[in-house]
């Protein structure tokens, strides 16, 4: 066994800690304060990534990407959950899905996708449709040759910026010996498609300027060059594709949390109450101490989690326990470090009332607290029956 | 032209030192090292020279304890095409003095016959400022030292040099000996290909013994201590209390 990086690894995270520290930091009260990310600012970031070679980083040499492996990867997710996502967005990691683009879908998304010069987003999630995606119902329904859409998604992120969405949409209904099941397809939409709207979506406690917004399709007509993977196969790219990137919220926590200790950290080693640095209390001291363990045990367990995934291991309870660790560490983490604080923890002068906003959202996206645990039981108990 | 860029790894600049007990030196035990800034921007700027066509080959050295490979990792990564590593110490707490290093880069030099030197104006860990001037002592070169601005022109360089009074431009022969100062350019990022190229360039493992240089420490450090900490302020009431305690303090 060996915890250490490699010298590219060792590398690879300096190089991207050094670029959020310096390309994303200064932009960050900005943001936080008006909401928006402004264009410049935006293309700059996107530029000087696609310069560095950073960008979509981890699609495949073949298609223009850098190969990375999900360790390396995870490394690199790590470091970016340092900054605010509201930027780190445009630091450029498309989703891997596109992988299973085919003939002319390569030149028209994966390619522009990897390059840059196309940003896409993903749609699942619906108002009546959370973690229950077989719930969802946007429909597709054939009519002619073509599929014709209608239906809304909401809390999609990144799409203010997107230039195609990855919509899975319901085409029809099995019936099964437990009752119905909906049968889902994947389609690649074009931001201004006639009957497709992108409005602005709720206005969120975490990640301000990482903005989510809701997609209404309307009688939207679409061909069938414009199917991802197979015609009701929208399950099977899910699976396949969409499997990996749940170690994401994991190593961006991680991030988070590393840089929420460090203003622990020097705060309790500075701070001055009944003429002691408020270090010295045990009350403090023991909650600096938890943190980090905490920390630390995250982050080995997300990394072995990408390892696995590089070894071709099941990775799909370590995944889970991953992202559930890491949210729920991050939490407690970010509350802790705004309890050191005391009052100024909370005031907007400081970033640490935004980290603890912040990490809310964590423990929800990308599959709930809950819905990991479900995912880590039914992997234990499933094979003993019960 | 060969560039010869020596490399230093030191304390990082975003660490807090602490004095070790006994005041031999600062404590670099798990301590954070990277390779000082000053050094960067010399890697910097022989990219750049090689970019626009004035240098075909970059040389990273670096001499001291072996986990200075790192450091010339990172010079790889940067653009350096090969690297030398002189190991000239066991222990990370053992400094190698400029005089020894200058005598080492000698030796190199007269092996690999670089057209220029580009160094750091010192190393942020002892300050000591000294390794480019005796290099260029002992290879009776000429130097320009504290870069702002570097030209090379055919048979010698143009360099502005910042002094204690403002800028002041020079004419050097080449071969020189240039070290960097701040505001020369500012270092680029590592791209995520010359990371993963990194490893496949050579990397030659030398000693001080190879190169015969005895690297013995000359100076003895009596004493390392903290800096006094500063006292706290006080706060006024009025101006006229602030002129009066400014007047005291015979500040106006």
């Amino acid at each position: 066994m060996n915890f250490g990086l490699s010298d590219e690894q060792e590398m690879i995270v300096s190089t991207v800690r050094d670029f959020v520290e310096r390309e994303i930091y200064p932009h960050e009260a900005e943001v936080e304060r008006t909401g928006e990310v402004p264009m410049e600012v935006a293309q700059e970031i996107k530029r000087k990534v696609i310069d560095l070679g950073f960008y979509a980083c981890s699609f495949p040499e073949e298609v223009g990407g850098a190969g990375l492996s999900h360790l390396d990867f995870a490394l690199v997710e790590r470091e970016l959950g340092r900054g605010s996502m509201a930027l780190t967005h445009f630091f450029g990691r498309p989703q891997n899905i596109l992988m299973a683009c085919e003939g002319d879908q390569k030149e028209r998304y994966l390619l522009p996708a990897v390059r840059g010069d196309r940003m896409d987003a993903l749609a699942m999630t619906e108002p009546e449709a959370g973690s229950d995606v077989r719930g969802m119902a946007c429909t597709a329904v054939r009519d002619g040759g073509d599929w014709v859409l209608n239906g809304t998604k909401h809390f999609i992120s990144g799409a203010d910026h997107a230039d195609f969405f990855i919509v899975f949409v319901a085409t029809g209904v099995d019936d099964t010996p437990k009752g119905p099941k909906k049968r889902i397809t994947c389609f690649l939409v074009d931001r201004g498609h006639p009957g497709f709207t992108v409005r602005d979506g709720y206005r969120s406690v975490s990640h301000r300027g990482y903005k989510n917004c809701i997609l209404e399709f309307y009688a939207c007509r679409l061909p069938d060059a414009q199917v991802l993977g197979a015609v009701d196969g929208g399950f099977e790219v899910m699976n396949t594709w969409l499997y990996a990137t749940r170690i994401t919220v994991a190593t961006m926590s991680v991030g988070r949390a590393r840089r929420v200790f460090d203003h622990a950290l020097s705060y309790a080693a500075e701070r001055k109450q009944f003429g002691q640095q408020i270090g010295k209390f045990q009350g403090v001291s023991f909650q600096i101490a938890d943190m980090i363990t905490e920390i630390d045990a995250a982050d080995w367990l997300t990394l072995s989690a990408a390892w696995r995934l590089d070894q071709g291991l099941p990775a799909n309870r370590e995944i889970a326990s991953a992202k559930l660790y890491a949210s729920e560490m991050l939490a407690r983490v970010t509350d802790a470090t705004l309890q050191i604080h005391g009052g100024m923890g909370l005031m907007d002068d400081y970033p640490i009332e935004r980290f603890w906003r912040d990490a809310r959202v964590e423990r929800i996206w990308d599959g709930t607290s809950e819905i990991q645990r479900h995912i880590i039981s039914r992997d234990l108990l499933r094979p003993l029956g019960a | 032209m060969k560039v010869l860029v020596p490399v230093k790894r030191v304390i990082d600049y975003n660490v807090k030192v602490r004095v070790k007990a006994d005041g031999s030196g600062v404590d670099l035990a798990n301590v954070k090292m990277s390779m000082n800034p000053f050094d960067e921007i010399a890697v910097e700027e022989a990219i750049r020279l090689k970019e626009a066509g004035k240098a075909d080959e970059i040389i990273a050295v670096s001499i001291g304890v072996k986990q200075s490979q790192e450091t010339l990792r990172t010079a790889l990564a940067m653009g350096a095409d090969r690297a030398i590593l002189v190991v000239a110490a066991d222990d990370v707490h053992t400094d190698i003095e400029p005089l020894a290093v200058a005598k080492i880069l000698a030796a190199i030099i007269k092996e690999e016959e670089p057209g220029l030197v580009l160094c750091g104006k010192q190393a942020i860990d002892n300050d000591l400022g000294a390794t480019g001037q005796m290099l260029s002592a002992l290879l009776g070169w000429s130097q320009a030292m504290y870069a702002n601005k570097v030209d090379i022109d055919g048979d010698h360089a143009v360099v502005t040099r910042e002094v204690d009074g403002g800028l002041q431009t020079v004419k050097v022969k080449m071969p020189t000996i240039i070290s960097t100062d701040l505001r020369l350019n500012e270092p680029r990022y590592a791209s995520l290909p010359n990371i993963m190229k990194a490893k496949k360039k050579p990397l030659d493992e030398k000693t001080a013994a190879d190169y015969g240089v005895d690297v013995t420490p000359r100076l003895e450090i009596v004493k390392t201590s903290e800096p006094e900490e500063r006292a706290a302020g006080i706060k006024v009431g009025s101006v006229d209390e602030l002129v009066e305690k400014l007047k005291e303090a015979g500040a106006v």
